[in-house]
């Protein structure tokens, strides 16, 4: 496979983009919303954009190997940025563009960046604010100039403006830019990502040329992506997947990236564009789902019936339908008419109507939410990849597509499962290294180039698709010596509306308990239904009836949990209903959302004190962070429940 | 205009000349004296204050200054010319536009309408055209709409393009507000209570977006607030009135230490 990018020398994005722009120089390769309107480049325009800017920063000193901080939101500019960087022999490091100052100042000071490209005054601020801890810092280059015009320019250049120093400079510098890309190397960095980490600092993982472009082929390939297709960019451009999607993907099948007006109007933008490869987290499905049931509850009586009369039908027949399955006629014909009434125009709203090949990923989803997607007939898979694995590790082949797998190992990708039940794999798209890290780099990738993903799964014997139980360090031991998943029981919890997020404890105890924050939207909506009054967050989450709900949701997991032979253990004995939202602000979540069980353990030691104590009640104070960096206290007193506890299965001894 | 005196302001910003005075104003209504031989001046580029408690005539005040009520005795000079009586919308067409203590907006209408007609007076085509969409209304609709939405991107309300305002947030609808007042690329722009019933956090952006305003297009403001934090914080230059006359004028800090102005704030023991 290496082989074929290499023979095909299109082994850098300079050069990928030069193809592109040759070959298909009229097609748009990017699209934003901006004034309202769709504005467009081809790739020939981007092409120019991007060599322009490369120029620029050349004649503000950039040299070869310089590390390029890019911040802010989806911007096709910002993406001519990364791509610039790469043309003139430097290393793109996208940032998570809602970090702090203080997150910020790590990252800059660990790749010693010398160059920021920044979205708009709130980056160029923080970076300022920061300037003493980062000195390498050199230049910055801004792309929305608003509220900009009376800062000291002295370091400080507008994006267009260092494009127009690099027309100007093209005669003097444009042998040494064509130099640069012609040095660039397969095995050179291609851009450096920082994992959010939900243990300790985050970390620089350096990705190769070759890791990400033979990457973005095999990955292009095994879904037939094509240069008339089109994808829309919302999600941080400083996490991998993005990266591989709207640059390498993109790149290498030539296909066109849009970029939302505003992180406000993605929705509606989703609708206008209609991509036809869609990737979104589970929360986003789920989040959807929700809004559509709320709306449906809304709706009259004649257009529920109808929903729910052919949602039944669609359940029954839509995934075989996906699948290419034999299904009956009258079956098909039904599923027609309810294309027609029901799930074409949902689709259409949902801005899902396009979508040939749809991915989620990062968190399991439920089985349910799932299926609800399948089943309207938007062919949505599941995939299971790493930052050190240039994404792909695993994922779902059309029509073999099931909720509680992650799919056969991805082209070009061997697996293996570690005694301790952690799976480990070996790829093209295997990372260099952690960046100034090489114990770290030891620790996760072995001289034959194993990596250890840290998670334990199995492989199914049926069907050879891999399963993730949870983290492989989460997974414990219960006092009794069963088995201890906290992950499994709460995505178990997640998957009701009401639960936004859970934190189950238990390892090295006689059972488990669970933190719950509810999801405002959902419980207020049914708060709004069922005439219940509240002023805040913290009052909905206390409510007597809120806590009988969540009650309800627990018992219904434990009645499941109790039926898996390995993890009957786990049922939830007590739990209470957090006052705050879990929050990345706090440390309590890392920026991809996904909880920090060891911070979030320390933090609220007083709460789990009180779930092992008895208590029914107790007293706590929290310090918040607000989104401004200002700090402050929440005090509540917080209720615990006992929860229904089912009886297990019998065990066959 | 009048004689150029230019200074920059602590934060960096050019302060023309007197762009609008207010000279001996008196406003009765009736055998009530709303404004009692009040003067005072507004400089090109500054952020002006009007403060006071309730029924000081803070709002007739500006009522005068967009036309809306024509003062009995006093002059109006605006960029050097005295002002005779004019019609609010001859004075809109001056480059003079305002929101209002209470939103008033078409509720029906969505944001984008409702910014477009902060256009109107900048229209030519008549009626007719304009329904039958013919070549210069069309043309200029465009033009009009660019305007537009360079505001609604100004202002981050591109979510609620197309949202009815009747059923926005009370601070989105303030923000509506100021857009509609913003699309009509004012001079000098009017702000009655432009934070009153917001929260802390609505506060916050606004203030942000009225310096903003201020400091991209060099719009001179004069704005009517309770907040005197607020005041404090974003004016350049506060005039205090209290039943109708001027007690106080100058920098927010030589106003908070005058003793007239604390009197009429905390009030004073009766001896």
């Amino acid at each position: 496979m290496n082989t074929n990018v290499l023979a095909n020398g299109l082994e850098t994005f300079p050069k990928l983009l030069a193809r592109n722009a040759a070959e298909r120089g009229n097609r748009a390769a990017y699209r934003e919303k901006e004034y309202g309107i769709w504005q467009s480049w081809t790739w020939a325009e981007a092409a120019q954009e991007v060599e322009a800017l490369a120029l620029g920063m050349m004649a503000l000193g950039l040299d070869v190997g310089d590390y390029v901080a890019v911040i802010g939101r989806n911007r096709p500019a910002l993406y001519w940025a990364m791509l610039a960087a790469q043309a003139a022999g430097a290393i793109p490091v996208p940032l998570y563009q809602d970090a702090n100052a203080e997150e910020m100042a790590y990252v800059l000071e660990h790749c010693g960046a010398r160059f920021v490209v920044a979205g708009d005054q709130e980056q160029v601020d923080k970076v300022l604010e920061i300037a003493e801890q980062v000195p390498a810092v050199k230049e910055m280059i801004y792309l929305d100039p608003r509220g900009l015009r009376k800062y000291d320019h002295g370091h400080l250049h507008a994006y267009a403006a260092v494009q127009d120093k690099g027309r100007a400079a093209k005669g003097d510098l444009g042998d040494e830019l064509a130099r640069r890309k012609d040095a660039l190397q397969p095995d050179s960095t291609c851009v450096m990502l920082y994992t959010s980490g939900t243990t300790g600092k985050p970390k620089g993982v350096v990705l190769s040329n070759i890791n990400i472009i033979s990457t973005a082929q095999a990955s292009s390939e095994f879904d037939h992506l094509h240069a008339d297709d089109i994808v829309l960019a919302y999600l941080p451009m400083a996490w991998v997947g993005d990266f591989i999607f709207s640059m390498g993907q993109a790149l290498w099948s030539g296909f066109c990236v849009a970029c939302p007006e505003s992180p406000d109007t993605m929705q509606s933008d989703l609708r206008e564009i209609g991509p036809s490869y869609f990737f979104a987290p589970p929360r986003f499905f789920e989040g959807l789902l929700t809004n559509v049931m709320i709306r449906i509850q809304d709706a009259s009586k004649i257009k529920q019936r109808m929903f729910y009369n052919f949602m039944a039908h669609a359940k029954k027949v839509g995934p075989a339908l996906l699948d290419g399955k034999a299904v009956g006629l009258g079956a098909r014909l039904k599923y027609a008419l309810g294309n027609l009434l029901v799930y074409a125009p949902l689709k259409n709203t949902l801005g899902l109507s396009r979508v040939r090949v749809g991915y989620t990923a990062g968190e399991a989803i439920g089985p349910e939410i799932f299926e609800f997607y399948r089943s309207l007939g938007i062919n949505l898979k599941q995939l299971y990849g790493q930052t050190e694995a240039s994404v792909f590790i695993t994922q779902q082949p059309d029509g073999e597509v099931r909720a509680d797998t992650v799919g056969v190992a991805s082209p070009g990708v061997e697996l293996k499962i570690a005694d301790n039940g952690e799976v480990f794999y070996r790829s093209p798209g295997v990372f260099v290294e952690y960046y100034k890290n090489p114990e770290s780099t030891a620790d996760t990738k072995d001289a034959e180039g194993w990596v250890a993903t840290g998670d334990a799964g199995f492989i199914e014997e049926s069907s050879g698709h891999l399963r993730i139980i949870d983290r492989a360090k989460d997974v414990g031991k219960m006092a009794d010596g069963r088995l201890f998943a906290p992950k499994y029981v709460e995505n178990k919890l997640k998957f009701y509306p009401a639960i936004l997020e859970a934190v189950v404890f238990g390892n090295g105890r006689d059972f488990c308990t669970a933190f719950i924050n509810i999801d405002l939207g959902a419980v207020g909506n049914w708060a709004e239904r069922n005439n219940i009054a509240y002023a805040s967050y913290q009052e909905l989450a206390g409510h007597p009836r809120v806590y009988e709900m969540i009650a309800a949701h627990v018992a219904a997991v434990n009645e499941s949990v109790a039926q898996d032979d390995m993890l009957a253990g786990c049922q939830v004995h007590r739990f209470l209903i957090l006052h705050k939202e879990l929050d990345a602000d706090d440390g309590e979540m890392t920026r991809t959302r996904k909880v920090r069980r060891k911070i979030v353990e320390a933090k609220f030691d007083d709460l789990i004190g009180a779930l092992y104590g008895g208590a029914h009640e107790i007293y706590t104070e929290t310090e918040v962070t607000y989104e401004d960096g200002r700090k402050g206290k929440i005090k509540a007193t917080l209720r615990i429940e006992d929860a229904k506890v089912a009886a297990e299965k019998a065990v066959a001894a | 205009m009048s004689a150029v005196e230019q200074t920059i302001s602590p934060d960096g910003r050019t302060i023309g000349g007197t762009m609008m005075e207010m000279r001996n104003i008196t406003l009765r209504f009736g055998g009530v004296v709303a404004i009692k031989d009040i003067s005072f001046d507004i400089r090109e580029g500054e952020i002006r204050a009007i403060i006071g408690p309730n029924g000081a005539g803070k709002s007739s005040m500006l009522n005068v200054i967009n036309g809306f009520y024509h003062p009995q005795e006093g002059e109006i000079w605006f960029e050097g010319a005295r002002r005779g009586p004019m019609k609010p919308y001859q004075i809109a067409r001056q480059g003079i536009a305002r929101t209002f203590q209470n939103i008033a907006l078409f509720k029906g209408m969505s944001t984008l309408d409702n910014i477009m007609t902060g256009r109107f007076t900048q229209m030519k085509t008549g009626i007719l055209k304009q329904a039958i969409w013919h070549g210069a209304a069309a043309r200029e609709e465009e033009e009009n709409r660019a305007i537009v939405e360079q505001v609604i991107d100004f202002l981050e309300i591109q979510a609620i393009r197309k949202t009815p305002v009747g059923s926005l947030p009370y601070g989105l609808q303030k923000r509506v507000e100021l857009g509609r007042a913003l699309a009509a690329q004012p001079r000098l722009l009017l702000l009655d209570e432009p934070m009153a019933g917001m929260n802390v956090e609505e506060k916050e952006d606004m203030s942000r977006f009225i310096l903003d305003v201020n400091d991209e297009f060099g719009t001179t403001i004069a704005l009517i607030e309770h907040d005197m934090g607020v005041v404090m914080d974003i004016s350049d230059r506060v005039v205090v009135l209290d039943y109708g006359q001027k007690i106080g004028d100058g920098a927010p800090d030589e106003v908070r230490n005058n003793q007239a102005v604390i009197d009429a704030y905390l009030g004073v023991a009766h001896d």
